[in-house]
């Protein structure tokens, strides 16, 4: 969709910016030390971290992604919600105050307390640069399409923007702003998804949503009929002879249930839906064509806002309210719930179709779906495998729901935050606070995706710009509020992130691995310039990356530093027998199996190869419930097998 | 402003182990807790998906029942734990106290 350009939105987004980047000059001045650049002196107050953990963790996968995945397939999108909110119960109750009273900076020191081991430094910082580097890409991603529709430039520009600004903020101050950047980014995040919430039971519930008070394109829906009947169907499309109606059956259009009408010179592409008694209804549907020469028609004429050029259709609303009512009027939260359970919601779907000539044709088509379904898991199609009766389907979601469950406590970014307050007690406290926080926020997805469903306000191209569109749809200010708000999630997260990976160069590569020796100055200069490399590397991958889905991505981050670090981090807190040795091996052991896995998977397939799926070697895509027991078995097994010869005279 | 003080790292909070070992046992009591409540989730989810359909009360489901129980639940088990671990805290201090004389 094309989107025009705010002035509000533009200068909220620029005061925000100019007040996080002054308050990170200003802080900056202040943090000469080593250990005032990585943990902040140890001096952050439980409250500001814990709200900090929530600034750290609603990346823009949580908001934007999230979102987006309620308002296109219902309740599966709530389901990372749970996952992601569960994690936090591994970090609190098993990690984090073991983890605070062991190391100082990174995940590796902590890792590396009791046994004083190059090869553990090594490979915990080749583990925290490739999960930082991982959850970086779709963060930087992320960026590129909130900026497309807040200012109106391309992608790339996005993602050098948030790049830029993020080196910025670390080369400037480090822990210490990024704590506050965050803290700042947690407390308006949850604020203003708490008005918008508010906003959104206020308005209730429509079967004709308005958009910037205009109401809604109304797709046409004909039949039923039998699928072949084209008299019935040209007869309730009150077509005349020089109009065309075509079954499209030939090559990659086999077997799709789509019709092409030509009229007036102008191609429609219209969707057949079967009924349970085998009768058919035809529904109009919305297209993109990409031609061979990158040239771009939408809906039969070429993409643009100017004269004789179209966009897309703004799409997502009730189409029965029970009781047949045509609003609800105020709601309340559980009332608000019901009321959709009972209702018809109209989702789309997407089919893109690669003609021979090498133009591509993606066709949105809308599924009419019963709220109980919405309300339901196994909408999503890589949810979908619970519904059927193949087990490999079901393995895939147990493996996701796992990773999600073991991810965050090993995500490095989240991590060194337990290194910015002074104690045990602190650790404990501002994970209670980051827990309470991140938990109301999760619910308040719920809404605000089942809002943006209902809204008729969704790009029916973009699942991502849900959250802001919503806003929109009920005013200018909110979008233009909203939308900064998500753009600070991008730069609090990539800081935190670009911070975790300058930590585990400095300290574990250099410092300890290389035995290079360095003065707190030199540290903190190496430091900045890692963070400068690390921040180039990401630029560039948001960039390529750009087609890529952003929840994929995020999961993929969580199933690597699952596998990766919770075994080593698990077993050194818990199992005596652990050796340095196991630990090594049990690190590198889940990194490549996972990333493997990964990329042997049918979504590697589909996604960067452009291979058929079907063909994939792995038989389920998320690794985590092979490849975290694997590192769990390698590090028993490695330990037992280097156990210290004098442990064993003594026993 | 305690946040913005960047002077050197405090020394940290003084734990004996006895305290260690209480309030690592009271995580992992509570994090079965949890796991179990979690698993239960997830099975439900995977093997039973329709049984998620099922209305409770006030017109809700399973599915939205569990799911706002599961993180509501995260919550209340995290604030237990902050209580017993600093009650334990309070508990310790005067001992500390009498140790110091």
């Amino acid at each position: 969709m094309i989107y025009e350009p705010s002035l509000m939105a533009v200068l909220i987004f620029g005061g925000i910016v100019a007040i996080t980047l002054g308050l990170s000059f200003w802080l900056g001045s202040k943090a000469k030390s080593s250990q005032g650049y990585f943990a902040a002196g140890g001096g952050i107050h439980w409250f500001v971290n814990g709200v900090a953990f929530a600034g750290d963790y609603l990346s823009a996968a949580s908001f934007l992604g999230i979102c987006g995945m309620i308002a296109f397939y219902g309740y599966d999108g709530f389901l990372y919600s749970i996952g992601y909110l569960a994690g936090w119960i591994v970090a609190l109750f098993v990690i984090a105050e073991p983890l605070k009273r062991m190391g100082r900076f990174t995940f590796a020191d902590a890792l590396d307390s009791k046994f004083q081991s190059r090869g553990i430094k090594l490979a915990a910082a080749i583990s925290t640069l490739v999960v930082s580097i991982f959850y970086l890409i779709p963060q930087m991603v992320g960026a590129g399409a909130l900026i497309t529709p807040l200012l109106g430039f391309p992608h790339y520009v996005g993602v050098l923007m948030v790049g830029t600004i993020v080196i910025l903020i670390v080369v400037t101050a480090g822990m210490v702003s990024t704590t506050y950047v965050q803290f700042l980014k947690g407390s308006l995040l949850v604020i203003f998804s708490t008005v918008l919430t508010v906003m959104i039971l206020q308005r209730g519930l429509t079967t004709e949503p308005e958009n910037n008070g205009k109401p809604t394109h109304q797709f046409q829906t004909i039949g039923p009929a039998a699928a072949n009947d084209i008299e019935h169907w040209r007869s309730e499309l009150n077509l005349n002879e020089q109009d065309s109606l075509i079954p499209l059956n030939q090559g990659p259009w086999e077997n799709k249930g789509i019709l092409q009408l030509t009229r007036a010179d102008k191609i429609s592409y219209w969707k057949l839906t079967e009924t349970t008694d085998q009768q058919y209804f035809l529904s109009e549907t919305q297209y993109k064509l990409k031609n061979k020469d990158g040239s771009l028609i939408v809906n039969g004429l070429p993409y643009g806002a100017g004269e004789g050029e179209t966009d897309f259709y703004p799409v997502g609303r009730i189409s029965k309210l029970p009781g047949d009512k045509t609003e609800t009027g105020a709601l309340g939260p559980a009332e608000f719930l019901s009321t959709i359970r009972e209702s018809e919601i109209i989702l789309w779907g997407s089919e893109t179709i690669t003609e021979e000539n090498g133009s591509a044709v993606t066709i949105y088509f809308p599924k009419p779906t019963s709220g109980q379904k919405v309300l339901s898991p196994g909408n999503h199609p890589k949810f979908a495998g619970i519904r059927g009766t193949d087990l490999w389907g079901k393995l895939n979601f147990l493996s996701l729901m796992l990773a999600l469950f073991c991810g965050t406590a090993s995500l490095p970014h989240i991590l060194i935050r337990y290194y910015t307050v002074k104690d045990q007690a602190s650790a404990r406290k501002s994970t209670i606070v980051g827990i309470g926080s991140i938990g109301y926020f999760y619910i308040l997805t719920l809404f605000m995706g089942l809002g943006a469903m209902t809204s008729g306000a969704l790009d029916v191209t973009n699942s991502n710009m849900a959250a802001p569109l919503l806003a929109k749809s009920i005013g200018d200010w909110l979008f233009a509020i909203i939308s900064a708000i998500a753009f600070t999630t991008v730069l609090g997260t990539v800081s935190g992130l670009i911070i975790a990976s300058s930590g585990a160069v400095v300290h574990d590569l250099m410092s300890s691995f290389l035995k290079i020796e360095m003065n707190d100055f030199a540290k903190v200069r190496i430091a900045k310039i890692a963070s400068v490399v690390v921040g180039v590397i990401a630029i560039i991958l948001g960039i390529l990356f750009e087609k890529f889905n952003v929840n994929y991505l995020v999961g993929w981050a969580f199933s690597v530093a699952a596998s990766a670090n919770l075994p080593a981090l698990v077993m050194l807190l818990f199992w005596p027998k652990t050796t340095k040795q196991g630990i090594t091996v049990a690190i590198f052991t889940g990194m490549v199996s996972s990333l493997a896995w990964i990329l042997l998977s049918a979504d590697s397939y589909t996604g960067i190869y452009g291979l058929d799926p079907t063909t994939a070697i792995v038989p389920f895509s998320q690794p985590g419930l092979v490849t975290i027991p694997l590192g769990f078995i390698t590090l028993i097994v490695v330990s037992l097998m280097t156990q210290p010869k004098s442990q064993g005279m003594e026993s | 402003m305690a946040g913005f003080d960047h002077g050197p790292s405090e020394p940290g909070e003084q734990e004996n182990s006895e305290t260690i070992s209480r309030n690592t046992r009271l995580g992992l009591k509570l994090f079965i807790v949890y796991l179990a409540l979690y698993g239960g989730f997830v099975f439900l989810n995977t093997f039973a998906p329709a049984k998620m359909e099922v209305v409770l009360f006030a017109g809700l489901n399973l599915a939205i029942v569990y799911g706002f129980t599961l993180i509501i639940t995260a919550f209340v088990l995290a604030m237990i734990y902050g209580w017993l671990c600093r009650n334990d805290m309070a508990s310790s201090a005067p001992e500390k106290q009498e140790a110091a004389k």
